[in-house]
């Protein structure tokens, strides 16, 4: 059965997808650290992390496409999920770090000995395995959205009002965890790692390994949203974004596909966080700002919600952009930002690759029959003749949302 | 004159009219030892003040007086001692001029602290029996700051002979809290006093009880307890009232960021992300209006902020219609977009506000009528604070007003209820939308010009009401402005009386799972619409 769903999963675009994204991961550092500084091919270390934490927005952004996208759930809070599988891997690596910080405590972090703590509190405990610190950025998510969605869903919390509370639990945790009595490092976070499964996480060959172990998260990623989407559990998904009501009446626990599709895409966010961290060397609790969530909302949006593809392109895009933005013209940078969520939700609600496929269905129609032209958008038709767009929604299937 | 010239020629008059009536043994003795406080040590000079005190004349107040001021000295030149003021010199018993201090050769009679305030619990025994009521009232307040024996019979004879009610009270107190403090006085008179005291002693009447506590005999001590036990009580309640202010002080605040969101919310189904930033252009038309009149009309300062209010309701109203007009009418029906585009309208905002102003905050200035605070009863309320609430609840009374009273507003409910029904009945359901964008955004613009007041003036001002605004909007529901009214409130008093036990931080995340909570059994909120429109 499950040889049965994979193979379901490779269609034509997935087995693209993949097959690119593991070639990344293997030429990417190799052209790294085989091919010597200054010859062509050269790909320098800082680029190589650049796109390394690239490919953890874009398994984020997909994490969140998946919610979204195929489930209609907008939630304004995956950052959160992100920045827990985050700080699940910065606790691995502070323990890792041992006697060689400033204070030279073989167990406690700095920050405890800088707040005169005396002990290891009990949720650090266990941090210093690997194996626990994975688990742990896998099940700290999962478990938070699976106890949140429970209840949201279970309630029928819907629609804006469940874009709102994602916020205010994204922000609540930001203001938790800027508390030094937390015991995460307060305003400072966790930074100054040393070492990763006892390599030095500064070093090439561990950059390049980082690097490759995005792509591949990333690849499997891909793979299990792609054989979500396509079992029928996924089409279940996508009748709950298009008509909630009616799947329910259809006889289906609409609660419980969310719930499923809510808490898949947290682990996914929050390994996505976690192989974020030792690439940018820090974590604190600014990635929790709601600001930050509704920011992976737009990279989804940009590059096309409802497809595989789609948040991973916007993801690098927008983020491209923004690395060039903030260097050149920081000015100028939320202007676009602001600007690119306008023009992407009024000319572009499909975003990249709707467009594309629009700009191939117009091509491929060109050929089969010339004289018809394009139905022009519904809305603004709508809107022409005086119309009211917003009673439109209930006149025909909800539009993607 | 200076008040404590015309006392002392009060005094003097006294000490004239006491003496006559004391007979003249005790009037001679007077100035003899005046003068031999001249050449006495520390310690001689703590005899020649009680046998001062003892003669109950207050003729010798104004050389008290003036020792515990250091204004007592001795002329060299002759050995009399004499008081100096302002460069003068005067007889310490009569009062009259001797001569200028300039060109007498003058030792200061030096005295310690413990001496000092001897002097000082003489001098209240003696103006005690004052004729200015004022006076005898600071006596015995400052009695009662110095319990000592003596005083005791003083005060007694005085309560004896007071007839202003006011004095009368501080003069029993003053018994009262003397009582407690000594040690020799009868347990019954300790009773009575227990009362008094916590009933008159205000602030301290705590702190005097518990010292009294400590020695206290057991049937006494059970008084005392239960005596400081009320007055906690009572203490807590006002603790409590003070809280509740606060609550209210945020809850308006709250209140006056979130109504605006409530009704494009309420009859737009658009949640308006560029909320915030209303509210911030708002703060900085008061800043640029408090700028102009700096410059070219500082008298007319004061009423800034009226100026201020119609233009940031009209600039911020204007640029609500225009967004509504330009961006948000492509999208109904789409919500979450909308969500989208006006969190990147709000980014543009912030970021054009952060290229003219700059980043860091503006001074906005208070007004004098708003500067400052007030004492009602145990509460401290500062002016501004006090304004804003009432300005809320005249901005949530004119809402009610339009909503309910004019045309548009009878429009926007039936666009509430129900929007294809109102637009079959010939409601322009755009033109109602943009006007009530636009209000909605107005109503944010005169939240800033009050948040210009207690916040700081910087391009993240609205950024900080957002969450709390949307808090509000979920927790009170949709469609209903007193839902509003009641969910600020709410959140506002909530907030204030877990800050106390949970820290402000906290205190605030508390909140925020609380209403995840509420969420749960409420999704849509305190005072949802009832009816098919939900669903919609």
């Amino acid at each position: 059965m499950i040889t049965q769903a994979l193979l379901r999963a490779l269609d034509k675009k997935a087995i693209w997808l993949v097959a690119i994204l593991l070639a990344l991961a293997v030429a990417v550092p190799a052209a790294n650290l085989l091919i010597p500084a200054g010859q062509p091919g050269h790909v320098p270390t800082y680029i190589v992390t650049l796109f390394g934490k690239y490919l953890t927005y874009a398994m984020l952004a997909l994490a969140l496409d998946l919610v979204w996208g195929y489930c209609g759930i907008l939630s304004l809070g995956h950052g959160a999920f992100f920045a827990l599988g985050g700080y699940a891997m910065g606790m691995y690596l502070m323990r890792q770090i041992g006697t060689r910080g400033v204070y030279a405590h073989p167990t406690l972090p700095d920050f405890m000995v800088f707040l005169n703590w005396r002990e290891l509190p009990w949720y650090w405990q266990g941090f210093d395995q690997f194996w626990f610190a994975c688990l742990m950025i896998v099940l700290v998510p999962g478990l938070l959205a699976f106890v949140f969605g429970f209840f949201a869903f279970r309630s029928r919390v819907t629609g804006v009002y469940l874009s709102i509370i994602t916020q205010a639990m994204t922000f609540a945790l930001l203001l938790a965890f800027f508390r030094n009595d937390m015991g995460f490092g307060g305003n400072n976070g966790l930074t100054d790692f040393k070492d990763i499964l006892g390599q030095p996480v500064q070093a090439a060959t561990t950059r390049g390994a980082l690097f490759a172990a995005s792509a591949i998260a990333l690849a499997l990623s891909v793979l299990v949203c792609s054989m979500i989407v396509n079992s029928k559990l996924g089409k279940v998904m996508v009748a709950v974004r298009d008509a909630e009501s009616r799947t329910r009446f259809l006889g289906y626990r609409v609660e419980y596909v969310k719930l499923f599709a809510f808490t898949v895409s947290a682990i996914m966010a929050g390994i996505a966080g976690a192989l974020y961290v030792p690439q940018v060397g820090i974590i604190n609790p600014g990635e929790f700002e709601p600001a930050n969530s509704i920011e992976v909302v737009i990279w989804t949006a940009v590059g096309g919600r409802g497809t595989i593809v789609g948040p991973i392109i916007g993801a690098v895009l927008v983020n491209m952009g923004k690395s060039y933005f903030t260097g050149a013209l920081p000015e100028l940078w939320l202007f676009a930002l602001g600007a690119l969520f306008i023009f992407v939700t009024l000319f572009l609600p499909k975003g990249i690759v709707g467009l594309l496929g629009q700009w191939r269905d117009m091509t491929a129609r060109r050929e089969q029959a010339p004289a018809a032209p394009p139905p022009p958008a519904q809305a603004a038709v709508a809107a022409e003749r005086g119309e009211d767009p917003a009673t439109l929604g209930d006149v025909q299937p909800k539009p993607a949302e | 004159m200076r008040p404590t010239r015309s006392l002392r020629l009060i005094f003097a008059c006294l000490g004239l009219a006491l003496a006559l009536l004391a007979g003249p043994a005790r009037a001679q003795d007077i100035p003899g030892l005046i003068q031999s406080m001249g050449e006495a040590s520390l310690r001689e000079l703590g005899g020649i003040v009680e046998e001062l005190a003892a003669t109950g004349d207050s003729a010798v107040a104004p050389a008290l007086e003036a020792l515990a001021e250091g204004d007592l000295y001795v002329n060299e030149a002759d050995g009399r001692v004499v008081i100096v003021t302002r460069n003068r010199m005067y007889d310490p018993v009569t009062q009259e001029e001797i001569g200028p201090a300039a060109d007498a050769d003058l030792s200061r009679i030096r005295i310690n602290n413990s001496l000092r305030r001897d002097v000082a619990a003489a001098i209240g025994g003696l103006t005690l029996m004052s004729d200015n009521p004022s006076v005898r009232l600071s006596a015995a307040r400052s009695m009662r700051a110095n319990p000592s024996e003596e005083n005791l019979a003083l005060l007694d004879e005085a309560l004896a002979a007071e007839t202003d009610a006011t004095v009368r009270g501080a003069m029993e107190t003053a018994h009262a809290v003397t009582v407690l403090s000594l040690a020799d006085t009868s347990i019954e008179d300790k009773r009575a006093a227990v009362p008094v005291v916590a009933q008159n002693a205000g602030r301290e009447a705590i702190t005097i009880l518990n010292s009294a506590l400590g020695s206290a005999p057991d049937a006494l001590a059970a008084d005392i307890r239960s005596a400081i036990a009320g007055l906690e009580q009572e203490r807590a309640i006002w603790a409590a009232l003070q809280n509740v202010w606060f609550g209210v002080s945020l809850g308006s605040v709250l209140l006056l960021a979130a109504i605006g969101l409530a009704i494009t919310f309420g009859v737009m189904g658009v949640i308006n992300m560029a909320h915030g930033e209303m509210v911030m252009l708002g703060a900085y038309t008061t800043f640029v209006v408090q700028d102009v009149i700096r410059r070219n009309a500082p008298e007319l300062f004061d009423y800034s902020l009226a100026i201020a209010l119609p233009l940031a309701f009209l600039i911020t109203a204007l640029i609500g219609i225009a967004i509504e007009r330009g961006v948000i009418r492509w999208l109904y029906g789409r919500a979450l977009e909308t969500l989208l585009a006006t969190w990147g309208l709000s980014l543009i905002l912030q970021q054009t506000v952060r290229s003219i102003f700059g980043p860091t905050n503006r001074q906005v200035g208070n007004p004098s009528w708003m500067s400052g605070s007030f004492e009602f009863y145990g509460l401290a309320i500062t002016w501004n604070r006090f304004w804003i609430v009432i300005f809320a609840i005249a901005v949530f009374a004119a809402l009610l007003v339009v909503l309910n009273r004019t045309s548009l507003g009878l429009q926007m409910r039936a666009v509430t209820q129900n929007r294809r029904m109102a637009s079959a009945m010939g409601i322009r359901t755009p033109f109602v939308d943009a006007m009530t964008f636009g209000l909605g955004s107005g109503i944010a613009g005169l939240a800033g010009v009050a948040l210009s007041q207690i916040d700081n003036v910087s391009p993240n001002l609205g950024q900080g009401y957002i969450i709390d605004s949307f808090m509000v909007v979920v927790f009170g529901g949709v469609g209903n402005l007193w839902g509003t009214l009641v969910g600020a409130l709410t959140l506002g008093v909530a907030n204030k009386f877990l800050e106390p036990y949970a820290g402000a931080v906290l205190g605030k995340i508390l909140i925020l799972v609380l209403i995840i909570l509420f969420i749960q059994r409420r999704p849509r909120g305190l005072f949802a619409l009832k009816g098919r429109a939900v669903e919609s």
